[in-house]
């Protein structure tokens, strides 16, 4: 069990390409860290650079009390489970899980129980003696979590697990890797682009974009109080409305002047007002037009997609209450408004 | 598996029936000849032949010189399949790691496939020429007077060599791009489990290469046996006398230089065989068992 700890951690590609721009954060002891972002915006480069499969081009990083910038991937106390999974083809699963203890000069009896009990927590006993092509996608995701956990490392790195399964089977993984964690108590950094598997898993996610971090927070910080338009309109499905609003003289306005709410800010400038489609209100009072073009039936809740002051916009209403499409009056609850600096994207 | 059929039933005869023609002619027809041969004592002249049965056979069994060339073919055969396969998987595992310049090293190397077996041998010819051959200098250095072609020893050297030097490409590019081939997670996840690249190399890299290196391993058997022939020729040019030489050249040189070509077309007869079993072996072996996905 170990902390992590970044020190302007960089990564610049023989090719000369900025993957990662100097980053710095701490993972606490036996805590799960999820790396969420999107595509190629290097989640893997850096849970790769921790693994030591990439090199470092700048900065620090320390697993423990230990600098290993320069340590083998071997000797990083580290286990990482693959996209994958990167079984061993011509091993069978119980040599697959115990190659790792074999070359750690670990006798074969002491071998041969954790294999047992990684096995048996895993629900892997009775396919033991199989080889990976004879299982399925599912069977060998855990394999590949039995090949990690059997180990006990000081830390588990996690690049899209779950990313191959069906819905219903990464639902299922998903909570017994998190329960298996907690279980175990060993710190972890998981990387996917699954903003749900982010906020259920996570204790804290770090958000990456185009090579930096964009905010690290809570999931539930992350939700409600996002750092910049672009985590908000990331995280959540469907993700937070923004809108293109105007600041002056501490009342904001959207659009064609339908008056918001107040800002402590003073000053005159272009704003993006951003709100959760599930914090709008239906009818009340200081009501502003909403025009429903199409409403999305999803049995637990509905979403109505539609135009306000002409800009797409989503509400989120539960199940048994009345939507029609046509226009229909909603309420902004200000205590719900978001805004961010409409030229950078940072939140006010 | 879906099976895809032909309403009219000639066409696919139709379209097999080139490829049939040439097995036909090219094969089947000089392979029955050549067993219809070897039952007959052929009169060197040309002037018929007489049936003497399994006698070309027996004879051959008991002719200490056809069984000391066999051994030499034995031994000859395992020497360049060893040293060809193991070059090449060195040179394969060195250039798999080369990331820069891995174009012009793959490219040096595989130059000498190119090289037509006869020209290999003629090279070798010059690199061990009595008097300024750069590898007689390298021997003399050592104190050991090299003479090919009068030497038994320096000449079945000489042939080890050149055959091996002449193999190593094509084993080259097979064994780098099995290597090429194991997905890049597996390696890295054996990275993660073994700290040490040489154990690495024969827990993961090596079984994985298995296949490729089985399919080579018979290849180079196949090579060793019967391509070798024009190396040979070159090297032992002219003298067959004294010199080495494997069961291949032998059917040559009693078919054409002896003029027996009872014995000779007996002597292609057990090589057939041997083919035979070679490509009996390859499909049991290859098609059923060292097979991962
Ligand atoms: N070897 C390399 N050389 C140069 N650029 C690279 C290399 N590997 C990755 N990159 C670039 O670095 C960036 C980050 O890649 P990375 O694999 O970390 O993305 P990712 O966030 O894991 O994306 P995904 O969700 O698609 O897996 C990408 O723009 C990619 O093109
Ligand atoms: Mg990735």
């Amino acid at each position: 069990m170990a902390q992590v700890k970044l020190d302007r951690l960089r990564k610049l590609y023989p090719n000369g390409f900025e993957a990662l721009t100097p980053t710095s954060f701490e993972i606490h002891d036996g805590e799960f860290v999820v790396l969420v972002g999107p595509s190629g915006c290097g989640k893997s480069t850096l849970l790769r650079m921790i693994a030591g499969l990439e090199d470092i081009s700048e900065g620090t990083l320390h697993i423990g009390d230990r600098m290993v910038n320069t340590v083998d991937p071997a000797d990083r106390d580290i286990a990482m489970v693959f996209q994958n999974y990167a079984l061993y083809p011509h091993m069978t699963v119980r040599r697959n899980i115990g190659y790792g203890l074999k070359n750690r000069k670990i006798a074969q009896d002491v071998i041969d129980s954790k294999v047992r009990d990684a096995a048996q927590m895993l629900n892997l006993t009775e396919l033991l003696d199989r080889k990976p092509s004879q299982l399925s996608g599912g069977q060998r995701q855990r394999v590949a979590m039995g090949r990690a956990v059997v180990r006990d490392p000081a830390l588990f790195l996690f690049d899209e697990p779950l990313s191959n399964l069906d819905a219903k089977l990464r639902h299922q993984m998903r909570i017994e890797i998190k329960a298996l964690q907690r279980r175990l108590g060993v710190t972890s950094v998981y990387v996917t682009h699954d903003q749900v598997e982010a906020m259920t898993m996570a204790d804290r996610i770090i958000v990456l974009n185009a090579g930096r971090i964009e905010q690290i927070g809570t999931p539930a910080d992350i939700y409600h109080a996002p750092a910049s338009t672009f985590v908000a309109s990331f995280m959540g499905a469907p993700p937070m409305n923004l809108l293109d609003g105007h600041c002056a003289d501490g009342t904001v306005t959207l659009g064609e002047g339908f008056a918001l709410g107040t800002s402590t800010d003073t000053s005159t400038r272009k704003i993006t007002v951003g709100i959760r489609p599930e914090d709008v209100e239906l009818g009340g009072a200081g009501a502003v037009p909403f025009h429903v073009d199409i409403i999305e039936e999803l049995g637990a809740h509905r979403l109505l997609h539609g135009r306000l002051a002409d800009q797409a916009f989503t509400v989120h209403i539960p199940k048994d209450q009345h939507a029609s499409t046509g226009e229909m009056p909603i309420t902004l609850p200000e205590p719900a408004l978001r805004l961010f600096d409409a030229e950078t994207g940072r939140a006010l | 598996m879906k099976r895809a059929g032909f309403v009219n039933r000639w066409l696919p005869m139709l379209l097999l029936a080139p490829q049939l023609v040439i097995i036909a002619i090219f094969f089947y027809w000089p392979a029955a000849h050549a067993l219809h041969s070897s039952f007959f004592l052929q009169d060197p002249f040309g002037f018929g032949s007489t049936f003497v049965g399994w006698e070309n056979y027996t004879d051959l069994a008991g002719n200490s010189e056809y069984r000391r060339i066999a051994w030499f073919t034995v031994l000859f055969t395992c020497l360049v399949t060893f040293f060809s396969l193991a070059l090449a998987l060195l040179l394969a595992v060195k250039a798999d790691k080369v990331i820069r310049g891995a174009r012009t090293y793959r490219t040096l190397i595989m130059w000498v496939y190119a090289v037509a077996p006869p020209v290999a041998g003629f090279i070798g010819v010059i690199m061990f020429n009595q008097s300024w051959g750069p590898l007689t200098r390298v021997f003399e250095y050592f104190g050991h007077d090299m003479t090919l072609g009068v030497n038994y020893n320096d000449t079945a050297f000489a042939m080890v060599l050149v055959s091996i030097w002449k193999q190593v490409p094509v084993n080259f590019i097979f064994f780098l791009s099995g290597l090429q081939s194991i997905p890049k997670s597996i390696r890295e996840a054996a990275l993660i489990d073994n700290r040490s690249a040489s154990g690495r190399f024969w827990d993961v890299t090596f079984p994985l290469l298995a296949p490729t290196g089985f399919f080579l391993l018979i290849i180079n058997i196949t090579y060793a046996l019967f391509d070798t022939f024009g190396v040979i020729d070159t090297l032992v040019k002219g003298e067959p006398g004294n010199n080495p030489m494997t069961l291949v050249y032998k059917v040559y040189v009693d078919g054409f230089r002896g003029n027996d070509l009872g014995g000779s077309s007996a002597q292609s007869v057990i090589l057939m065989v041997l083919v035979l079993i070679l490509t009996v072996v390859q499909f049991r072996l290859v098609e059923r068992r060292i097979h991962y996905t």
